[in-house]
């Protein structure tokens, strides 16, 4: 089947401030996505501060120069809009959907916290402690919380940027101060290291002119230097595993490095198909092989980067598969099949039709993400900040239906067991 | 702390766009079936949603059934199914609650016949295969333990539970002993008997003409039949007040705090009212409820207050995630700030705020083919169709100050509370009962 392309039109230009801005107008539903992405992740946390790059995004919403606390809540959602923020490693987003009469509204919201948040102690205990909930809700109190995202990490890597606990330990965290707060805005949150992407309902050149009333004097700052993250790939197998007191059932998950997916697109993107074809819906390798036929897992599923986000991710990164197991599972026979799986592509190819439509099914779902304007927004700025190309969401999915046989075949390859970081729940609430 | 004289104003809001609703194309079949078709062109992909009324349907054999009907037909395997719609990027999956089966699924708008060829080979043709039956049971029950470890999934048994008593609203989750007694025989029993056309509603949304839409559903579907006959649920009871339920749940470092109050209909002449109500309550994050929660008491992350409609009724369910240790002075700011919108009317900005809010997301909710996929089929369900949005916003604008009131004062009464808290009870019990009388929840 055809791959049909998207024609989203897109407008970039840069502030005297430094501020990159990326718009993509489409007057079809009277709607509007803001997006302010800002360099700086879970990877630029100082050591002893894990967690601190989530806590920070809380304190952006506590108020700002012209705003009291609660003000940016109260005037989104009074204007009919929803809003939210999340912490990525390598990026943090702040969003808002709108009806489009409320464009400029959301524009100063976000310039004016661009400008200077209200960083205060009383604002910094409450946020720690709605943070240590949110943790206890998503990781704490659940079977598999933080599973494999915030286990697999440090079996993968070295350094404390790409391997420590994401969410942050909760002595770290009720020990942030103020003063951590206002040098990390000082030192990320400078607009020179922030991307705004405008979608939806607006004329360009009104929006180009709100866009420049409301930043224009946001005082410029350089983005700092990215430091170098880099990491060797793994030479032999690393293994661990933890017993999850809640979890009924035994779980398992691996990991292989993948070639940067800036740098190396073309190196990449086979990876990013090849995930696919091994877990996308029943007619894929691993699903058929062993939710199907062996029997040997419940449930499979494979993805790119720690959070599945494989445009929005830096290098070092790694495809991940993970699998629940029935009963007394058994994981070495899993981890043994998935071998066997990779290395039956390696060596036979691709069965007929096996890549086409693992490719249209890609197409379907990249081209439903970008469907919400608030999708393409964010997509689009963080395209614009990690490679300076926000129309790449036009031609991702005609990308992907670019991908060889031959390259899927030598990416199977790869997921050998000396490259792989496997971490194994035991299911310490089996009963 | 020295106070800012804000240096810059707030913008004032654009003027405001009168809601657009899409227009639908319907179209009922000499089968029953009732085609809704709805253009929107922002991306080449189709959306469809077919909706089989399911009610009296047995819970474990309709789970099972879910899981079940796309694992082959007489001449295609499970593996043949998934691949033949992959082909036109499409892909479908089912879902039943106590009211109705829903099949869901999205392609390439070029494939849309195709889909609906597959889908109604499934409708026609399910052969619930042993060996596939098997796998599928063996994987439901797993998740149905995996979800029973699960706070939120426990504390919302708990909750049904109180709320519907022996309705069969009351228990949603089949127990893994009924699942594993289910035959494939059973399976094509209840497809059979209930998985037709007459009541059924099919929603398409995506980059075609309504008309050309209709006619596929017509070219695949018109010769789906089936026999059986319509069941209905008898109304839901009323909500029962009393003591609190607790159930116990040891070494929980978090209680889920659950509160059932009285709702009604979308139909309902109180259901814009109550809505701005329970928005001014907590039903959005600047409400009372969450500004106290949690931006002060930090006592939680995710607070949420939510109107749910069922076929058989309607309940407003209140619900919080909170720190073991701060269970019963949530539970008593809860209460306290149902007791005051329940007893003092709305200020006028905080209403307008509400107003404002509803009116907005009615528009975001329809801004791309799966939410309008969704909202319409949803409607559907209900005997309603999306000309509703036009009315309701139109009540949602216009309710006074003396409505909102009056609706807040009959349902969000904390004396008509049907509550329910899950967490370690020997921490928590006597917090609790300092509050509001406390009954232990009896072993099921």
């Amino acid at each position: 089947m055809r791959i049909p392309a998207s024609k989203y039109p897109v407008e970039r230009f840069t502030l005297p401030n430094g501020l990159r801005v990326v718009l993509t107008p489409d007057r079809a539903a009277p709607v509007v996505g803001v997006a302010v992405v800002y360099d700086v992740g879970i990877r630029s946390e100082p050591q002893g501060r894990t967690g601190f790059a989530h806590l920070f995004e809380h304190l952006m919403f506590q108020g700002s120069e012209n705003l009291e606390k609660l003000a940016h809540f109260r005037h989104v959602q009074g204007s009919g809009g929803t809003f939210n923020g999340s912490t990525h490693f390598d990026y943090t987003d702040y969003f808002e959907t709108l009806p489009s009469n409320a464009l400029e509204r959301a524009l100063f919201l976000e310039a004016d916290r661009m400008r200077a948040p209200r960083l205060t102690e009383e604002n910094l205990r409450n946020q720690i402690d709605v943070v240590k909930e949110e943790i206890r809700v998503n990781v704490l109190n659940r079977p598999y919380g933080g599973f494999p995202w915030l286990r697999l990490p440090p079996v993968m890597f070295d350094t404390f940027a790409n391997a420590h606990d994401g969410y942050g330990s909760f002595e770290d965290l009720e020990s942030a101060t103020v003063a951590d707060a206002a040098d990390f805005f000082d030192r990320y949150y400078a607009c020179g290291n922030a991307v705004l992407a405008v979608s939806g309902d607006f004329d360009v050149a009104t929006a180009t002119e709100l866009v420049e009333r409301h930043f224009g004097d946001v005082p410029a700052r350089p983005a700092p230097a990215r430091p170098d993250f880099t990491e060797p790939d793994l030479t032999a197998e690393r293994r661990s595993s933890y017993e999850d007191r809640l979890a009924p059932l035994p779980a398992i998950a691996a990991a292989w490095r993948v070639p940067d997916p800036v740098s190396d697109l073309q190196g990449y993107l086979p990876y990013v198909v090849l995930a696919e074809v091994l877990t996308d819906g029943d007619a894929s390798r691993l699903v058929e092989r062993l939710v199907l036929r062996d029997r040997s897992v419940t449930s499979v599923g494979g993805y790119i980067g720690f959070m599945g986000e494989p445009f929005a991710v830096r290098d070092p990164t790694a495809l991940v598969l993970q699998a629940h197991l029935p009963p007394g599972g058994d994981v070495d026979k899993v981890l043994r099949s998935v071998e066997e799986e990779c290395a039956r592509i390696a060596s036979d190819g691709l069965a007929p039709d096996e890549l086409s439509r693992t490719q249209a099914r890609m197409a379907t779902h990249l081209l439903r993400d970008t469907d919400a304007v608030l999708g393409r927004a964010l997509q689009m700025a963080v395209l614009e900040q990690q490679r300076g190309e926000p129309e790449l969401l036009n031609t991702l999915h005609t990308l992907i239906g670019e991908v060889t046989e031959e390259q899927i075949v030598a990416a199977a390859a790869q997921l050998v067991p000396s490259r792989r970081a496997a971490v194994e729940v035991i299911a310490g609430g089996a009963k | 702390m020295t106070v800012t004289t804000p240096l810059r104003a707030l913008p004032v809001l654009g003027p405001n766009r009168a809601l657009k609703v899409p227009s639908t194309t319907e179209h009922t079949l000499d089968n029953g079936l009732t085609v809704i078709a709805v253009r929107r062109s922002s991306v080449p992909l189709v959306e469809v949603r077919l909706r089989v009324p399911f009610a009296q349907a047995d819970l474990a054999r309709a789970a099972l059934l879910t899981q079940t009907v796309l694992s082959g037909t007489s001449t295609m395997s499970t593996v043949d199914i998934a691949a033949e719609l992959q082909k036109v990027g499409g892909g479908l999956s089912a879902g039943a609650d106590p009211d109705r089966l829903l099949i869901s699924g999205n392609a390439l708008v070029d494939g849309l016949d195709r889909l609906l060829e597959i889908l109604a080979g499934v409708l026609t043709d399910a052969a619930y295969p042993a060996e596939e039956v098997d796998t599928e049971r063996a994987r439901l029950v797993d998740r149905i333990r995996v979800a029973q470890s699960q706070p939120s999934h426990l504390a919302r048994v708990a909750l049904l539970k109180r709320m519907y008593g022996s309705h069969p609203y009351a228990v949603q989750t089949p127990s893994p002993e009924r699942v594993e007694a289910v035959v494939p025989d059973e399976l094509r029993g209840l497809h059979g008997e209930r998985v037709h056309p007459a009541g059924a509603t099919i929603v398409i949304v995506g980059d075609l003409e309504p008309e050309q839409a209709i006619a596929a559903a017509e070219r695949m579907l018109g010769k789906w039949n089936g026999g059986g006959h319509p069941a209905e649920l008898p109304p839901a009871p009323a909500l029962e007040p009393g003591p609190l339920t607790l159930v116990d749940r040891p070494d929980s470092v978090q209680s889920s705090l659950r509160l059932a109050l009285p709702a009604v209909s979308r139909r309902h002449p109180d259901h814009a009212a109550l809505q701005l109500a329970n928005l001014v309550f907590g039903g959005y994050f600047s409400s009372r409820w969450v500004e106290n929660i949690r931006e002060d008491k930090g006592y939680t992350y995710g607070p949420h207050s939510l109107i749910e409609h069922a076929v058989a009724g309607s309940a407003l369910v209140v619900s919080a995630e909170v720190a073991t240790e701060v269970t019963g002075p949530a539970l008593l700011e809860t209460l306290y700030e149902l007791g005051r919108i329940a007893s003092l009317p709305p200020k006028d900005e905080e209403l307008e705020q509400a107003r404002q809010y509803a009116l907005g997301t009615l528009q975001l909710g329809m801004s791309t083919q799966a939410g309008l996929a969704g909202l319409v089929s949803t409607y559907a369900g209900f005997g309603l169709r999306l000309d509703y949005l036009a009315e309701h916003a139109a009540k949602l604008a216009k309710a006074g100050k003396d409505e909102v009131a009056a609706a807040a004062a009959q349902y969000l009464a904390p004396a008509r509370a049907a509550a329910v808290v899950l967490g370690d009870a020997a921490k928590v019990e006597a917090s609790l009962a300092a509050l509001t009388p406390v009954q232990r929840a009896s072993e099921s």
